[in-house]
């Protein structure tokens, strides 16, 4: 498939501050590439040099095999979603949607058309009229994306659309987003720092860390397989558990100081030298109740009740880790359970370098 | 603890006790009393002079040189109005404050449209198009705003006469819109910088340029703002007094010059009661700008013309 954006070799300073580093995106065409990282991680200002808002130090950004770095934002064929919506105060939702077609010069007929099928689309019909502090939130969200819709743009990006509102409003906006794009099929570029709106939505994911990108990938290979110990941590919620060990090679084990868990399950991508230190991360919900030779035994410590499943806590050497469980498992605190890891779901990395082994 | 303070109170009467229910009661405290008296003789020491102004203005000569400055008329006498508007001599001619009033509205109107229009312009280019230099440029004007301007009287005086339009209407509009600049520039970029920037890459995303956004997103939000800039510019160009002696040339001498050469009497007789009638004519104009504009004025500062 052809590439419908491209970051080559992108840099942007902020005063003396790198915030980007010599960064390369490929995003093809129409895929929903997600951004995702911690604030301060450079995405938005990635998405920001991607729209031409922002003049980047070095590099270049192609958009639909168009060389557009000093094309003026207006020039791209980008539609953008805000976080704050950014709707013109002063004009009514119909003309805040047909601003940017009365901008270049649309005739009137073929506006009042687009409008009308764009507020159809996104059901704001009966919004038409009204100004936008009269619309609550998730109106004014619909309005916004709206507003992208209507300019038939090939690329859409979205800086933290949904952050502002309230957890029910979001997932229902997500949904509509992701019925947009299966029913647009245009490429669309999403900012976020929730995890669950990268997971839901994204056919790859860029998880960012000091504006650099940590992991590009699908969502199920980024949960299941981070490459590195931060993605590992970033992603997942609740999130992954960790223990630092060390590695010992006679008997592929890993090792606390009590306790020790054969890895002969565990494919290593790299396998570390003996009596290297590591660290081994499982996810809360790869550890299972299981009573056997293997398994070990636990006094509960907290219980956590999160409604489709539970969170226990327990600790193993004086590290407190999760496990979930099921909502019909009814444990009290203080009681004893065994369980058992699952190691070959399990993640390994590094100590030093933090990269996955 | 409860119990204590409870115990120490007087034994309320069963049937006084009210339970604590809705808004609660306001009492009038020292505190409060204090402070309307403050502001009682804050408003009383402001409006003395303007109720001299008044009632000497209703007095005959006669009355006034008796003395008792603070006493009501005991005739009314309405001679001094008609004479300060149309009849008291200004140097040579003797046709009062009128036509003082129509070069001032000559000179403010023109004024105030220029500068408060080119003073939106400039705080939107340093507020939102982030030009290289526009951090200096902001400090310049800052800077600019505390020249004193006697300072820059005679250099202008020469370039205007240079460009040949010193001592005319246009000249003395020059000068008052350069003098607005940088304090205009100040409050509206001020202004523009507590608006979201994300409305500004919207608009230029959907293919604004520096114009069209200038004229389609940002003034439609500028009302408050605005009304804030003009009222500072008509009270501040209406009773300006040395830039119009200096630049408006004899022709176009405005309100307040005209007033000076009432009240400042070479020969005869000094008319209080004209002069105070001439005084209260000029100073109309600011007067109904604040009374009609008090709440635009606190809602503008409110909105940032303060901050930032």
């Amino acid at each position: 498939m052809e590439n419908s954006v491209e970051v080559k070799k992108l840099s942007f300073n902020y005063g003396k501050v790198e915030i980007l580093k010599n960064l390369d995106l490929n995003i093809k065409d129409g895929e929903f590439m997600v951004l995702l990282g911690p604030s301060g991680c450079g995405k938005t200002t990635l998405l920001n040099c991607i729209a031409g808002l922002l003049d980047l130090d070095e590099g270049q950004i192609w958009i639909e095999k168009d060389n557009v770095t000093w094309k003026e934002p207006k020039d791209r064929h980008i539609g953008m979603v805000f976080q704050s919506y950014a709707l013109y105060p002063s004009m009514t939702v119909e003309k805040n949607l047909s601003f940017g077609l009365r901008m270049t010069g649309v005739e009137k007929s073929k506006i009042k058309e687009k409008i009308n099928k764009v507020s159809e689309l996104l059901q704001i019909g009966g919004l038409l009229h009204r100004k936008p502090s009269q619309l609550s939130g998730g109106q004014r969200q619909r309005v916004a994306i709206g507003r992208a819709l209507v300019r038939d743009a090939k690329v859409f990006l979205f800086d933290e659309p949904l952050s502002n509102l309230d957890a029910k409003l979001r997932a229902e906006l997500r949904y509509e987003i992701k019925k947009l794009h299966r029913d647009l099929g245009n490429t669309m570029i999403y900012v976020t720092h929730d995890q669950i709106e990268a997971m839901t939505l994204a056919d790859r994911i860029a998880v960012m860390k000091n504006g650099v990108i940590q992991q590009l990938d699908s969502p199920k290979k980024i949960y299941n397989k981070p490459s590195s110990l931060f993605v590992a941590d970033f992603i997942g919620s609740p999130s992954m558990n960790f223990f630092s060990g060390t590695f010992l090679s006679e008997n592929n084990s890993f090792s606390l100081n009590k306790t020790t868990f054969i890895l002969n399950e565990y494919q290593f991508e790299n396998k570390p030298n003996d009596m290297s230190e590591i660290i081994f991360g499982i996810r809360p919900e790869d550890i299972r109740l299981k009573k056997s030779s293997e398994s070990m035994e636990f006094n509960i410590e907290l219980i956590e009740p999160m409604g489709a499943d539970t969170l226990i806590w327990l600790s193993l050497e004086n590290i407190p880790f999760s496990v979930r469980l099921d909502v019909s498992s009814e444990y009290k605190l203080g009681d004893v359970i065994n369980i058992e890891f699952d190691i070959k779901r399990a993640s390994i990395f590094d100590k030093k370098s933090e990269l996955r082994l | 603890m409860n119990f204590i303070i409870e115990a120490k109170r007087p034994k309320p009467n069963m049937s006084n006790i009210i339970e604590a229910n809705g808004p609660k009661p306001k009492h009038l405290t020292i505190g409060r009393i204090g402070l309307y008296c403050f502001i009682l003789m804050c408003a009383l020491f402001f409006l003395m002079p303007l109720y001299v102004m008044i009632i000497t203005s209703l007095k005959d000569m006669d009355e006034i040189r008796s003395g008792n400055l603070l006493y009501i008329p005991k005739i009314l006498s309405l001679y001094s109005w008609p004479k300060a508007w149309s009849e008291a001599c200004t140097g040579f001619v003797c046709e009062g404050l009128r036509p003082g009033l129509i070069n001032s509205l000559k000179i403010t109107i023109p004024s105030v449209i220029v500068s408060v229009s080119l003073g939106a312009l400039n705080g939107y280019a340093l507020a939102f198009w982030r030009f290289k230099g526009a951090y200096f440029f902001f400090g310049l004007c800052l800077f600019g705003a505390f020249i004193p301007y006697q300072v820059m009287v005679y250099p202008l005086l020469k370039i205007e006469s240079a460009i040949g339009i010193y001592s005319s209407l246009p000249g003395i509009i020059l000068v008052h819109t350069i003098f607005g600049m940088p304090i205009l520039t100040l409050i509206f970029r001020n202004f523009y910088a507590s608006l979201p920037i994300d409305l500004f890459k919207a608009a230029r995303i959907d293919g604004g340029n520096f114009l069209k956004i200038f004229f389609y997103v940002i003034i439609p939000m500028s009302t408050p703002i605005t009304i804030v800039a003009i009222i500072l510019q008509v009270t501040g160009i209406w009773n300006d007094f040395l830039l119009g002696l200096i630049f408006a040339g004899r022709d176009n001498q405005p309100m307040t010059v005209q007033l000076n050469n009432i009240v400042q009497v070479d020969f005869g007789v000094a008319e209080y009661n004209v002069d105070m009638a001439a005084t209260i004519l000029t100073s109309i104009v600011p007067l109904a700008v604040y009374f009609l504009s008090g709440r635009w004025f606190v809602r503008g500062i409110a909105a940032g013309a303060i901050k930032g």
